[in-house]
């Protein structure tokens, strides 16, 4: 080979590693151990990686609290079905809130006709109301998931009108292929809310949508013909297991010691706490954001016609705890007020 | 033991590194040298500890003593005995007689007058060891990030280890050390099944020469590499299986935190893609 023909492999060469390295993170990292040592049972995170996740949470300030007294926001505004029994200054002061947390650009007007602020003709103000009670259910109902931090609007929303992160029901490729090129059951698209993975983009209709199926699919005996699981099934449960481990920014280790996935003794405490919010998701998407479909209006529909739905990364976009655990819920009683419903 | 009566003419004198003619002798068949005596004294000292580990340790079952690392705490410092001390000095004996080991080898290459294959090949397997125990441990901070020393024990922290990185089978370095160990066995395959049947021909047939094996390959792929090239692409395979190996732990962690299938993203992120 000429000097002359090998420039081409040399640049070729240095292009291939640029790309690689450049794809990479680099040392110091940190690390946590949270098993017995020499088994691996850790999280290691790159410092300035996760330093970007946080910064980009930002708390807004908290409003002054309202003036106590006064009459019930019920008396003076009509068509008030959810918070009628806070006071006038408490609804206005939740009103003023919600907007800064989910409307801020758009204003009162995302939700109401200004013209008249009772009307129901916004659909915004139909679904903001059915948040409202969604909200209340959460953190009255489901304190195994979200303790006493609870949510707020903010949670999700994050000043947003629409949460970054929801999902839709896919949209299956028609497949010619059943080899390479591949694209059934929603496979092989790299789809970001499942890590990026080849695995099915939508574990969460199975999983997540409010049925009771099985996510678990290891066998608990060792022989054959106990426990039939599909290849298509156990991809499901792994995309679903990406999914909460991308969405909470941790690794699977987080939960489980892998040596066995299924034993809840030799899994870490987190692993309560994520069991209880899988049956939390599957809640709040059958209880209340499929049935809202009939209220949106079609642009906000999957390509399915179906509903936007919460899964993991819906509260906690990067980080095991929503928000980094800020605690809004404290500021805001009548979100949690378990008597309202 | 027997002499064996070719055996003299491996005996040659000389040709060694450390030592001189001191160790220059043979304990029965086995040429002992300057780095002998290291391999035993490192070898015995580690299975020592080992055993001493599982002495104070909760259990004899052979598949379940395990000689762990130190907590993570202990950074790259030395831990107590009991707490993972033990197992940095198995650590050191293991490295003191792998290495011995291998200069022994290059001794005896350069008594028989050989080149160092053999040494080297050995030398990228110490390497693929020390990067998992001390090159990587090393850069993420502690040493209890190595391995720890059991039949069962360090088959969890593979898996453990895997998981941390969500899918390993992304790992790109991954993907071409398990490339290259199937390969390796492919070629050995061919390899053995060609030598097999032409050492063991039908009855009344003749053995056949290295030349009849290069057209059966010739005749079938339409390409023979040949009775030396076999050699040289199955060590060429074989190290890179191990060298890749070495390469898709160390970058598991020290420069990749995240799970591997997003590292895949400057592919999809590529300003190539008309969306």
């Amino acid at each position: 080979m000429t000097r002359a023909n090998r420039l081409p492999f040399a640049l070729a060469a240095g292009i291939v590693a640029t790309l690689f390295l450049g794809a990479c993170e680099r040392p110091p990292t940190q690390s946590k151990q949270i098993g017995y040592r020499g088994v691996g049972m850790e999280q290691v995170i790159n410092p300035r990686t996760a330093a970007k996740t946080i910064a980009a949470v930002k708390i807004p300030d908290v409003i002054p609290a309202a003036d106590p007294g006064g009459p019930k926001a019920s008396t003076i505004y009509k068509n008030v079905k959810v918070l009628g029994d806070l006071t006038e200054n408490e609804f206005n002061r939740t009103m003023a809130a919600i907007t800064e947390w989910v409307s801020p650009e758009q204003g009162c007007a995302y939700c109401h006709n200004v013209e008249n602020m009772a009307d129901d003709n916004v659909y915004t103000k139909v679904v903001a109301r059915r948040m409202f009670q969604m909200t209340r259910h959460i953190n009255e109902t489901w304190k195994s998931h979200v303790g006493e931090t609870g949510v707020t609007c903010y949670t999700c929303h994050a000043g947003k009108p629409v949460p970054e992160n929801i999902w839709f029901q896919s949209k299956d490729k028609a497949s010619k292929s059943i080899m390479a090129g591949y694209r059934g059951g929603s496979q092989n698209n790299a789809n970001k809310s499942v890590g990026s993975t080849a695995m099915t983009a939508d574990p969460f209709s199975d999983l997540l949508g409010g049925g009771k199926n099985e996510i678990r699919v290891q066998a608990t005996k060792a022989l054959p013909g106990t426990h039939n699981v599909s290849i298509q099934d156990t991809e499901k449960t792994y995309a679903l297991m990406i999914h909460m481990s991308e969405g909470l920014g941790v690794n699977c280790t987080f939960c489980h010691n892998s040596r066995s996935f299924g034993n809840w003794t030799s899994s870490t405490p987190q692993r309560t706490s994520a069991w209880h919010g899988i049956r939390m998701v599957r809640d709040v998407n059958s209880a209340f954001l499929t049935p809202l479909q009939s209220a949106y209006p079609a642009t906000r529909l999957g390509p399915h016609g179906d509903a936007p739905k919460a899964f993991c990364s819906t509260c906690h976009q990067g980080l095991a705890k929503p928000l980094n655990g800020a605690q809004m819920l404290k500021s805001y009683l009548e979100l949690n007020k378990t008597a309202l419903k | 033991m027997a002499l064996l009566n070719f055996e003299k003419k491996y005996r040659v004198r000389g040709g060694t590194l450390i030592g001189g003619d001191l160790f220059d002798f043979w304990v029965g068949p086995f040429y002992v040298g300057f780095f002998g005596v290291t391999s035993v004294l490192f070898a015995v000292l580690g299975t020592a500890l080992i055993m001493w580990g599982a002495a104070i340790g909760p259990t004899w079952n052979p598949w379940t003593i395990s000689i762990a690392p130190p907590d993570l705490k202990y950074g790259l410092a030395l831990a107590p005995m009991r707490e993972g001390g033990i197992w940095q000095i198995v650590t050191l004996c293991a490295i003191g007689a792998f290495v011995s080991w291998a200069l022994r080898e290059v001794e005896i290459c350069r008594k028989l007058g050989m080149g160092y294959h053999v040494p080297i090949a050995f030398g990228f397997a110490i390497f693929a060891y020390v990067t998992l125990v001390v090159i990587r441990p090393f850069l993420l901070g502690a040493w209890g990030h190595g391995f720890p020393y059991g039949i069962i024990s360090h088959l969890d922290w593979v898996s453990n280890v895997g998981y941390q990185y969500i899918h390993f089978h992304y790992n790109p370095a991954h993907m071409l050390a398990i490339t290259f160990f199937f390969t390796t066995a492919l070629a050995l395959a061919l390899h053995g099944a060609l030598v097999l049947s032409a050492t063991n021909p039908a009855p009344g047939e003749t053995v056949k020469t290295p030349d009849h094996e290069n057209t059966f390959f010739r005749d079938t792929i339409g390409y023979s590499i040949g009775t030396l090239g076999i050699h040289r692409l199955g060590l060429f395979l074989a190290l890179n299986a191990v060298f890749w190996s070495a390469v898709c732990i160390v970058i598991s962690g020290p420069f990749w935190t995240r799970g591997w299938p997003e590292w895949w993203n400057w592919w999809l992120d590529l300003p190539i893609w008309a969306l």
